[in-house]
């Protein structure tokens, strides 16, 4: 039935055509998943770039919370996390971290006192090898429910339309109550002195498989001191950095790790609602930070605090969050290491 | 290295089936992954490496089989070129199928990510924590993404030709099952 190129020079046209079809279905197929097809399609590239200030990002540097500082120390867990949790770093016993304070800002030079949100990024490490990384925040909720919403924050802040952010207030009041903790909420002079919270949900997993919604915040030990930023501005535009240096330098500082465990119904799904504030709360070990490294050469400076960085026994949650934080710092982490000669190290050899 | 054989063994045939599905969906998701901020994000991430590593150890598998059992000829009749291009595209699907993965796996390990591949269970990291190598590895790992979909599009474009247009029995070393309308 079927001609033989041997025997006949012609060949008909049906095969090809078949051939065609099937490798352009494919290809097209290939492209669509890509993203190349769905122009509107909400891309870690297009989150990355709304992020960076007018100026273009801050060259080998994260693309949010560009500011920071390393820090090492340990978590000391009590064993109480172990009712909630499989997760080896809650059984009682002393875990090796990595972290780094920060300031919610692209800018890597931002003067202190002209940024709201401070930040911390944390990675225990287990002797089973898992790491449990977080990056919290010390606003109480998150200022907005998704990232589409996120996105779109964004873009209204950079906008050079003068209604953009009234309308982007209108159409998302959710954003109001984050606004009231932004002017109203209490400025401190130090890093030592703030509360950081996951703000996401996560699901913590006994070794039953029975699923806990939670969420944490690390309580400083130190009592926070309420400073205007007018007054802050003045101590100068690093003095977080410089009095967490000397501040630790001068002692570890410490904070209590709490667990909140959500009751049925509570809003799991939205880092911008908090939780009421009766919940049960456990306190499960302590943050202890023994010392202060500059980034450029510091511990910190190759770890992406990638909120989904979770060892067995912790979870993402319904938030639909963490997901589109590790999709972004993924990119972020992926540019600043290619433009690591915008921010070189100083140790020499210390760079593979 | 051929064999007098007309078909591909058994376990080589099984193998090129399974992994076929395999590399088509971790391209997919790969290119998938990198394009949404959903938590489907998440979801394609995990099954991205443990089926990397999946894949890693069925190439290794196969290349063994492959020197053991051989490749039966290619016809006598097809030109010079085209089995300069056949043999040399082999080479080249071996050469992607294991190095894709351990390229990302060092890329993980020089961005000092765990390279978690299911619960508990993870690898260990294989390369120092390396800002350049870590680009270097992102780089290969994309672009050789796209040059292995181009193959494989090259590879079926070729056997559908080989199949429908010279019906040379090709096809058949490696078709699932017996197919019939082969000619003498």
């Amino acid at each position: 039935m079927i001609q033989s190129p041997a025997s006949s020079k012609s060949i008909r046209p049906g095969p090809l055509v078949v051939i065609a079809a099937v490798v352009g279905v494919a290809a097209i197929g290939f492209a669509y998943t890509a993203g190349w097809l769905s122009p509107h399609r909400l891309t870690p590239k297009k989150l990355v770039s709304a992020l960076a200030p007018p100026g273009g990002p801050a060259l080998g540097h994260r693309r949010n919370h560009a500011k920071g500082i390393c820090f090492t120390g340990t978590f000391e867990a009590n064993g109480d996390g172990s009712a909630l949790s499989k997760a080896q770093v809650f059984l009682r016993g002393q875990y090796p971290v990595v972290g780094r304070f920060n300031l919610g800002t692209a800018e890597a030079n931002a003067a202190d006192a002209m940024v709201r949100v401070r930040g911390l990024g944390i990675s225990i490490t287990t002797p089973d090898g898992q790491q449990w990384r977080s990056a919290m925040i010390d606003a109480p909720i998150f200022p907005v429910s998704t990232p589409q919403d996120f996105y779109e924050l964004l873009t209204a802040s950079a906008s050079k339309d003068p209604d953009a952010m009234k309308n982007f207030i209108a159409s998302h009041p959710g954003f109001t109550t984050f606004l009231g903790w932004a002017k109203n909420g209490t400025w401190t002079g130090s890093y030592a002195e703030e509360r950081y919270n996951s703000l996401d949900s996560f699901l913590f997993v006994e070794g039953s498989g029975t699923k806990h919604p939670i969420r944490w915040s690390l309580i400083p030990a130190a009592q926070p001191v309420p400073i205007s930023p007018e007054e802050l501005a003045k101590r100068g535009p690093d003095y977080l950095e410089q009095e967490i240096a000397q501040r630790v330098a001068a002692g570890a500082q410490h904070w209590s790790l709490v667990i909140t465990v959500a009751n049925p119904g509570d809003p799991t799904a939205d880092p911008n609602q908090a939780w009421p504030p009766d919940r049960r709360a456990v306190t499960v070990g302590t943050l202890t930070v023994q010392q202060i490294e500059p980034e450029r050469d510091g511990p910190c400076r190759d770890i992406n605090f990638d909120p989904t960085v979770l060892p067995a026994g912790i979870t993402t949650s319904d938030d639909p969050v963490p997901a589109a934080r590790s999709a972004a710092y993924s990119r972020s982490y992926n540019s600043r290491t290619a433009e690591a000669s915008y921010y070189p190290r100083t140790e020499t050899g210390a760079k593979q | 290295m051929t064999t007098s054989r007309t078909r591909f063994a058994t376990p080589q045939r099984l193998l090129h089936w399974l992994m076929a599905v395999c590399i088509l969906s971790m391209l997919f998701i790969g290119v998938g992954m990198v394009s949404t901020v959903t938590p489907k994000y998440l979801t394609l991430v995990q099954i991205h490496k443990p089926l990397g590593i999946a894949i890693l150890v069925l190439a290794l598998i196969r290349l063994a089989l492959r020197i053991f059992y051989g490749a039966p000829a290619l016809p006598a009749d097809l030109p010079e070129p085209v089995k300069l291009a056949a043999n040399l595209s082999q080479y080249i699907f071996y050469a992607l199928m294991i190095s894709m993965p351990l390229i990302g796996w060092a890329m993980l390990s020089a961005a000092s990510y765990p390279v978690v591949l299911f619960g508990s269970v993870h690898l260990p990291s294989i390369l120092p924590v390396s800002p350049s190598l870590h680009t270097l590895l992102w780089h290969a790992h994309y672009l050789l993404a796209f040059a292995f979909f181009g193959l494989i599009l090259m590879h079926v474009a070729a056997i559908l030709f080989h199949k429908l247009i010279r019906n040379d029995g090709i096809f058949e070393t490696m078709a699932p099952v017996p197919t019939h309308g082969r000619p003498e």
